[in-house]
């Protein structure tokens, strides 16, 4: 975005949290109504990264994220019924229920990927920027990935390629404290996952990821410099998962101390006091959230409300040709 | 004109890349050759962001050629030795062989991963191994292994037009191979099966370098009046099930043979689905001739012990035939 943000902007932004703090709402509580198969994770708390973040990407940009990917997907544009569908296991879902939670799929967004496996997502998204690079476009890719993912391997091969190839991708780790139940301190004497970048020659910064102003700056200028061809980008921002890992952990690594003070980093609570400093009134305000839920509810029930796939369709989307599903049987 | 396998692979690459802009190679060493030179000369044609070098990062350069491929590109990586494949499991496993399934067929990953086995030379343990098994057991995954210089031709450009991830086995031992590449020859589709060899008393089903076995033991067992057929899988996975049971419901007899260790290998596979298919069609249980349940050795001598070879396979087939 070169244009100056205006309050406008933020107003649909604060829309935009809105919107994935009441989608990840319902899928808490249908999951826990035992509607929702598999093992969702919720980005409640974390927001204002992916809203910050994807203000500033175009379709045609590739976006990858990892297990906790439902706010990246809505942020990218795609629709409510489809994301909630497919999380469903609905045969309208984005991936006609074959993905799931952990693996949205939305290729006409942009959105190339979720992966279930933590990191793995990585050299994914720098081939999809090594693929815009041949192409001399100024399209980036954009990875969204956890500050468990820096235990991998994989995390330092990437970054050690994309910094080589000066590959147009930005790495936004959300670094929410915890990997699954163990926090940070337990995993890594590297505090900050930003520190890892300098090794291989990246700029990087670490940020309050709860504050989406301060994320939608910090973006806008990795973004226009990765569209001019600096080289990868590692921001790293700070944020809270208000959630458990998965939907039905009790938190028990938590103490209660600890719960009450992520209640007040909330980053649409913050957002709201800001706007209306800015003279935005607390009531149109209320109504855009309000505006946010009734969509998020519209599309759940037509969600809920569509079937599931036909069994008879389990085998297809195996193979590019139906001639190659495996193995061909005697006589046929 | 006489070509080795290394250099009719070379060709092959070298026609997909002028043919389509798509075609990206890279890997360790792959603008200067590669470690056995099958690249040699096309970084200088085709520039190194075409063919590119990559750090010793397998499971990363794995990842980026897939996710390449996600976005258009057609990548053709080599991974040097296929017992360095396990460092980028997590990608062809759970990533590369399952996008296009995951997404409900949104999206595909059109890509070869060249990659290099079999035992031959005292390479050992960690650079000799057969391991084509573990990958005929995902779904998604396309496994081709070519028998000779002439077959890799066809199979890899093959390869690099399907729109799935391809593990594309060279055998060492046929890299110093020679055979005259024929004019206008037909690429082979990818999935079928090859008689290299019509015979009636037995069917002899081979891949990769073991075919070449199969053929010699054919040879030596025509001299005793048996006539063997002979099967080149080519494409590992999927499995063409119509060829082997075109020929087992002629001959009613089977061996099969390969490099890789018998338990869990391609032979089990093969057998379990002719025993439940073709059983009527039997006159003799189906034989395995493969490796023993052990690492390959170093002492050249040891390694001669430990692998099946053309004797083998004439024995199994007189066994079968008994």
């Amino acid at each position: 975005m070169t244009e100056p943000t205006t309050l406008a902007d933020w107003k649909g932004m604060y829309r935009a949290l809105w919107r994935i703090r009441i989608f990840e709402g319902q899928v808490q509580r249908l999951a826990a109504a035992g509607e929702v198969p598999g093992f969702p994770h919720l980005s409640t708390g974390q927001e204002a990264v992916a809203v910050g973040v994807c203000a500033h990407l175009t379709r045609e940009d590739a976006l990858f994220t990892g297990h906790r990917g439902h706010g990246h997907t809505l942020a990218k544009g795609s629709d409510v019924q489809a994301a909630f569908a497919e999380i469903l296991g609905r045969d309208s879902g984005l991936c006609r229920g074959r993905g799931g939670s952990m693996h949205l799929v939305d290729a006409a967004n942009g959105m190339l990927g979720a992966t279930g496996v933590v990191a793995g997502n990585l050299p994914l998204a720098a081939g999809a920027a090594w693929a815009f690079q041949t192409r001399g476009a100024t399209t980036i890719s954009v990875v969204f990935f956890g500050d468990g993912a820096t235990g991998a391997g994989v995390f330092h091969e990437t970054l050690n390629l994309a910094a080589l190839w000066k590959l147009p991708i930005l790495f936004v780790c959300e670094n929410n404290g915890y990997a699954e139940f163990t926090s940070r301190e337990e995993h890594s004497n590297v505090k900050q996952v930003s520190a890892f970048a300098a090794p291989y020659g990246m700029p990087a910064r670490t940020i309050d990821g709860n504050d989406l102003i301060v994320v939608h700056a910090a973006a806008g200028d990795a973004v226009a410099a990765l569209r001019h061809g600096s080289g990868p980008y590692l921001l790293e921002c700070m944020t809270y998962r208000m959630a458990g890992h998965y939907v039905g952990d009790a938190q028990h690594y938590r103490s209660k101390e600890e719960l009450a003070a992520i209640k007040e980093k909330c980053p649409i609570e913050r957002l709201k006091r800001r706007l209306i400093e800015w003279g935005a009134r607390e009531s149109e305000l209320d109504a855009l959230g309000e505006e946010a839920r009734q969509e998020v509810l519209h599309g759940v029930e037509r969600a809920r409300a569509s079937p599931p796939p036909d069994p008879a369709t389990v085998l297809e989307y195996v193979y590019s040709a139906p001639s190659l599903a495996a193995p061909s049987r005697v006589n046929s | 004109m006489s070509r080795t396998f290394i250099e009719i692979l070379r060709r092959a690459l070298d026609e997909e890349l002028g043919r389509d802009p798509a075609v990206h190679l890279l890997g360790e060493d792959v603008a200067a050759g590669g470690a056995f030179g099958v690249t040699s000369g096309l970084a200088q044609k085709y520039g190194t962001q075409r063919v590119r070098n990559t750090p010793i990062s397998e499971a990363a350069i794995t990842g980026i050629a897939t996710g390449a491929a996600l976005c258009g590109l057609r990548p053709v990586l080599e991974i040097m030795f296929i017992d360095f494949a396990t460092l980028a499991l997590d990608c062809l496993v759970n990533q590369s062989a399952k996008y296009r399934y995951m997404s409900g067929g949104q999206l595909a990953v059109p890509m070869v991963v060249r990659t290099q086995a079999g035992a031959a030379g005292g390479a050992a343990a960690q650079h000799s191994q057969s391991l084509e098994a573990w990958f005929i057991h995902v779904p998604g995954l396309i496994v081709v292994a070519p028998s000779s210089p002439v077959e890799a031709y066809g199979l890899l450009k093959s390869a690099v037009r399907l729109g799935d991830p391809v593990l594309f086995i060279e055998h060492k031992r046929l890299y110093t191979l020679k055979e005259a590449l024929p004019v206008d020859a037909e690429l082979p589709p990818i999935g079928h099966a090859r008689v290299a060899r019509v015979g009636t008393d037995v069917t002899l089903i081979a891949y990769s370098a073991m075919v070449r076995n199969a053929l010699e033991a054919a040879d030596e067992l025509s001299r005793s009046d048996l006539s063997v057929e002979v099967l080149d899988l080519r494409t590992l996975a999927p499995l063409d099930m119509a060829t082997i049971g075109a020929s087992v419901s002629k001959t009613h007899r089977v061996v099969i043979a390969h490099e890789a260790v018998e338990s869990g290998g391609l032979g089990a596979e093969i057998s379990a689905r002719i025993g439940s298919d073709l059983f009527d069609e039997l006159d003799a249980p189906v034989t395995r001739v493969a490796c023993p349940f052990s690492p390959i050795p170093f002492a050249p001598g040891l390694e001669q012990a430990l692998l099946p070879g053309t004797a083998n396979i004439v024995r199994a087939v007189r066994s079968v035939l008994g």
